[in-house]
């Protein structure tokens, strides 16, 4: 009983301003600047000293890393839209969308839709300071869009397909509909042991720490930082 | 390139990485980094005020003065820090562009001082931010107005023709601008004058005048002078079609001429005469004619080309169309609402001059117009009541638009403007992203063809270009791309050609290929065909089409200039030996020859060599001219 009168009385307050509001002349609502201060939305990352402990790089790399990050996001996190402008901004000649999405989606590990600082500094630390482990294991990732745990080979086709899609039209030689799936096939043959139409991790880090060339190739961008 | 994205380069290598177990080929050495990546603070002083900042943040724009190695001109040794001689307010502007990306204009400041700042430190205007572009554009349009005007003003007489212009053009600018020649001026003021003259004889010809001997009624004085206002009319038509057909000749564009409002006024204003000299004198028809008449009042409007201000009101009132028009329409609604409520009001009265709703429209427009002409007045309370009502909101309605219409058009006006200074910053921006995403291609490719990729010992470094350690990283990364997929970037010219050649159908006969040309024919994809031939040793060669290799080709490498000279087909392969400034010349087969009974051959027609081939100017070794030659 007591709820319905404090509604009633609420509703009938509500009135009385409106129509005070309207003799007055002003029938604009108050509450629409309440809603400007909620969209921006910050985001800080962890304390440098944290950082250093989870990741391999030292507080100078961290400081240099973040004025960057910072710089280009004052907001404190990477949408895709954004991720997918900077990416394609390297690749010129193609369309780098599809890629920079399934990179996107590897390097947003809480899957939330957005890159924070946290992620960026985690990936980079695998791709760079990482053990070949880990650095495969990332790439499995990468491959394996669903996260099952298994790169079938449509999974694989549609990688292979965005990453010569960021070559473009005018290549030499000229790309023929079936060379991505040639180069899945081919990729499916090296890795898959068992042959049983799926690569799991494990198959996955076998076949790579056999090959000298991707072993060796690993190595190679450590000193991009 | 946006520099601001030069942070993510490190990450988009890194994230190369998931490349490696696909490629098909092994990933290139990266580029060796020699300075240091420690992030130092520059100082830069301006004038004495000193300016300090991270080397990251000038480093990403690459282009511009601060951020090249032309700032390294300005290092002071022995304060250690950077000195420019330059205003030091206007530098706080140019750094904070470095800070945030965006370059804001200081409205306090010279436009003509802010632009040569940016030019001393190599900032294209065009990256002006958003907020401060229109007001930038504006100064700047406002301070070339002025000088404009100052020079215009300095010089006494129109610019001279070119001597070889024909008569058309100078008829035609005689008739444009008539301050240029005497001729002109006078043949414009004669114009002007019969415009006055026959517009003023149409108004005196309806005056009365008095009677004639003998008659009481009062003619017109058209009627009673005929003759003298029909050759004054006579004379101001023929001056008129004279002038027509002179425009018309001496238009550059007949049929714009034509469209154009002016000459459809000029048409309208002496068809009339014609019209009345063909038709014959019938009573039936001259009642048509008399309407005719009505037309030669157009020959007012003829005064627009000798008056700005009319053409300026006419432009106005095409701009603000849509508000007269909404004006008309409300107008339109209120009087058939109020005409109707009025028609019932007074339906009663008896005798009253409320017949019918279109016979209250005229009481409603009078009404509202606040007229009061008074020839329909309502009688009953009713209809006063209504009455008054119409009146009020007479006024309201015909209030409201006006001021309306009045901001409308400095709006609309402003905003034409401004649309149309977007749309050319659109144009330019776009051409600006277009040509720098050509840029970056192109200057991948051309880092290609100079061998960037190779191992860079003491007797080759001199020969690259100095390139910064973004590019050479940039670069690498593409380079990566191509051997993941093992397929390689051209640009558009050799992929057509490519195209183009193997459609080109397979012509075999030998001795033609050989003998016609004189060695020298272009090879498809000149660059790949160089490289190939430098790493013929230790790679084998694809050849584009498929598997077997059809091609029997014999390259011929020479160096610089373009002398021509054939290769015999008996040539054995050579190692090829590429060092600086070393004039070679080595042959090399490329592959195996086949039956030419099962597979079918492809020969290169001959052309002429592909200018972009040759590259005399470069000091690096890669200047050479590949020559195919096919054969069986």
């Amino acid at each position: 009983m007591s709820g319905c009168a404090r509604c009633c009385k609420h509703g009938l307050m509500k009135f009385a301003l409106s129509v005070g509001k309207l003799v007055r002349g002003t029938l604009i609502k108050d509450n629409l600047d309440d809603d400007l201060e909620l969209s921006v939305v910050c985001h800080r990352p962890e304390g440098l000293e944290q950082l250093e402990a989870q990741t391999n790089f030292s507080k100078k790399e961290l400081q240099v890393l973040y004025r960057g990050f910072k710089n280009e996001c004052p907001s404190g996190a990477v949408n895709e839209e954004t991720f997918k402008q900077i990416y394609s901004q390297f690749f010129p000649h193609g369309d780098a969308s599809t890629y920079a999405h399934y990179l996107f989606n590897s390097f947003d590990s809480s899957q939330n839709g957005s890159i924070k600082f946290e992620d960026f500094v985690t990936a980079l630390s695998i791709l760079l300071r990482g053990t070949t482990t880990e650095k495969l294991e990332w790439t499995f990732n990468l491959y394996d869009i669903n996260r099952d745990g298994y790169i079938n080979k449509e999974e694989m086709t549609n990688i292979v397909k965005a990453i010569y899609d960021m070559m473009g039209r005018f290549t030499y030689p000229a790309l023929k509909t079936d060379t991505p799936k040639q180069h899945v096939d081919a990729f499916f043959q090296k890795m898959d042991k068992n042959r049983d139409g799926v690569v799991t991790l494990d198959e996955f880090i076998l076949s790579c720490q056999e090959d000298e060339n991707i072993m060796r190739s690993l190595q190679l961008f450590e000193n991009v930082i | 390139m946006a520099a601001g994205v030069a942070t993510w380069l490190p990450f988009a290598r890194a994230a190369a990485v998931g490349w490696l177990p696909l490629a098909k080929k092994t990933m290139p050495k990266p580029p060796v980094d020699k300075k240091s990546r420690n992030d130092e603070i520059l100082f830069v002083n301006v004038s004495g005020l000193r300016f300090q900042t991270w080397k990251n943040t000038l480093d990403r724009y690459p282009d511009t003065l601060l951020g090249s190695s032309e700032k390294e001109f300005f290092f002071n040794e022995d304060t250690q820090e950077y000195f420019f001689d330059r205003d030091p307010e206007m530098f706080r502007h140019i750094l904070n562009f470095y800070r945030t990306g965006k370059l804001h204009y200081p409205r306090q400041e010279c436009i003509q001082a802010f632009d040569e700042e940016l030019a001393f430190y190599g900032i294209v205007p065009d990256i002006i931010g958003d907020c401060c572009m229109e007001e930038y554009r504006d100064r700047k349009k406002e301070n070339q107005e002025r000088l404009a005007e100052d020079t215009e003003a300095e010089m006494a007489t129109d610019t001279p023709l070119p001597p070889d212009s024909t008569h058309r053009e100078r008829l035609w600018r005689a008739f444009e601008n008539p301050h240029t020649s005497t001729m002109a001026l006078v043949f414009y003021y004669v114009t002007g004058f019969f415009i006055a003259v026959s517009v003023i004889a149409n108004v005196v010809e309806t005056v009365p005048c008095r009677p004639l001997k003998g008659s009481k009624k009062d003619l017109p004085c058209g009627e009673k002078y005929s003759l003298a206002f029909f050759c004054m009319d006579t004379a101001c038509v023929l001056i008129f079609t004279f002038e027509y057909l002179m425009r018309l000749f001496a238009a550059p564009s007949r049929c714009k001429f034509m469209r154009s409002v002016m000459s459809v006024i000029d048409v309208v204003a002496i068809m009339p005469y014609y019209i009345g000299l063909v038709m014959p004198e019938n009573e039936d028809v001259s009642g048509a004619f008399v309407t005719l008449r009505v037309f030669r009042v157009f020959r007012i409007f003829k005064f627009s080309r000798h008056s700005q201000g009319l053409r300026i009101l006419g432009y106005t009132l095409k701009s603000c169309a849509s508000e007269l028009g909404f004006l008309l329409f409300s107008l339109t609604m209120a009087i058939i609402i109020f005409a109707t409520v009025m028609f019932y009001a007074e339906k009663g009265t008896k005798g009253t001059n409320f017949t019918s709703i279109p016979a209250s429209f005229w009481y409603t427009i009078v009404t509202m117009t606040t007229l009061g002409y008074g020839d329909m007045v309502p009688n009953t309370i009713a209809g006063k009541i209504f009455g008054s009502i119409c009146s009020l909101s007479g006024v309201l309605v015909i209030a409201l638009p006006v001021p309306v219409i009045v901001s409308n058009f400095s709006r609309i006006y402003h905003q034409n403007q401004r649309a149309d200074k977007m749309r050319a910053q659109q144009k330019v921006r776009l051409a600006r992203i277009r040509l720098a995403k050509k840029g970056t291609t192109n200057a991948f490719l051309q880092y290609k063809e100079e061998g960037g990729f190779h191992d860079r010992d003491s007797d080759n470094a001199l020969c690259l270009k100095n390139r910064s350690s973004f590019e050479h990283q940039h670069h690498h990364l593409l380079h990566c791309l191509e051997k993941t997929t093992n397929h390689e970037f051209t640009d558009e010219l050799t992929f057509s050609e490519m195209c183009m050649t193997e459609s080109m159908g397979y012509r075999t006969s030998r001795s033609t290929s050989i003998s016609s040309q004189q060695g020298m024919s272009t090879s498809c994809c000149p660059r790949r065909a160089k490289r190939r031939a430098i790493r013929l040793a230790n790679s084998t060669v694809s050849v584009s089409r498929g598997s077997v290799q059809e091609l029997d080709t014999l390259q011929v490498h020479k160096t610089s200039s373009g002398h021509q000279s054939r290769s015999s087909l008996n040539a054995r392969t050579e190692d090829l030996k590429l060092n600086c400034d070393d004039r070679d010349f080595t042959a090399a087969i490329i592959s195996i020859p086949t039956p030419p009974a099962n597979t079918p051959d492809e020969s290169l027609p001959p052309s002429p060599a592909i200018p972009g081939i040759l590259r005399n100017s470069r000091t690096s070794f890669y200047t050479h001219e590949t020559v195919k030659i096919s054969s069986l």
